[in-house]
């Protein structure tokens, strides 16, 4: 398990434990990965977290086209395993969870180590939030490849 | 589909000293029809109720017996009771210590038959 930010690694270590989940991928809702537990590939969890964003993206979409209350989660439910994404607000923004499991665990476990996974997230978060800066070329490139030290202790 | 589930469980929800009734999902552990008097946590409760029986039947089967038909789980407060509709579904019981557990199993399983 490995996280960008070390206060997030509490609650997903409790979440992980908790609801038996194989993958989770926590990513703000632009596709930047905060944390994740159990993700061995930087490229796989890379597209992972562009589909991810792209799917709330499309999914809030649609609820606002057709006048809907917006959508917070999306389950898909397969043979082998199942995955959940979910969206939710912190005072880091909107972040998305993207949590993979099998016939260990149940759907609705899951959602509901959920909604702890994201009061225990608004609880730890750090007070002070990140000072804002001009986003730079090579800023941006350093701080991916910083990123993925810390994602995948490369 | 969920009033027709609703009605079924009219009968259970009305009992002495039952707290709420639920119909879950076993593969999902979700809420699909019910009613407790304290609501927001019938997903919490169906989600361990449907692991709880899973967990039973893979300890039933794995020492050689057959699917649990009712489970029963005493608490210092109450009952959570659970009866297996079918392979989709499972009647969930809560009641307090008041409740009479005859006439409370009796229903579900009546219930949970109904279901077959």
């Amino acid at each position: 398990m490995r996280a960008i930010e070390p206060w997030v690694l509490e609650p997903l270590r409790t979440f992980v434990d908790e609801s038996s989940a194989r993958l989770t991928l926590l990513t703000t809702s632009s596709g930047q990965v905060v944390a994740q537990h159990g993700f061995q590939g930087a490229i796989d969890l890379m597209s992972i977290a562009a589909l991810g964003a792209g799917i709330v993206a499309s999914s809030t979409e649609i609820a606002a086209q057709m006048g809907w209350i917006p959508f917070r989660v999306v389950a898909h439910q397969g043979r082998a395993q199942a995955h959940l994404l979910s969206w939710f607000d912190t005072p880091r923004g909107r972040w998305v969870a993207l949590v993979v499991f099998g016939s260990e665990t149940k759907l609705g476990l899951v959602q509901v180590f959920m909604e702890q996974l994201v009061k225990d997230l608004v609880a730890a978060t750090p007070p002070e939030a990140p000072e804002k800066r001009e986003v730079l070329a090579a800023d941006f490139e350093r701080e991916l490849n910083a990123s993925l030290r810390a994602l995948f202790g490369r | 589909m969920s009033a027709g589930f609703e009605e079924l469980l009219e009968g259970l929800t009305h009992m002495r000293g039952v707290k709420g009734a639920l119909l879950v999902s076993a593969e999902d552990g979700i809420p699909v029809s019910g009613a407790l008097v304290e609501e927001e946590q019938a997903p919490a409760l169906a989600a361990l109720a449907a692991t709880l029986l899973a967990r039973v039947r893979d300890l039933t089967t794995q020492t050689g017996h057959e699917a649990p038909r009712f489970l029963h789980l005493q608490a210092a407060d109450g009952l959570l009771l659970l009866a297996p509709a079918s392979n989709e579904l499972i009647v969930v019981g809560v009641a307090g210590r008041e409740a009479l557990i005859g006439p409370l199993r009796l229903e579900m399983l009546r219930i949970a038959e109904r279901l077959h």
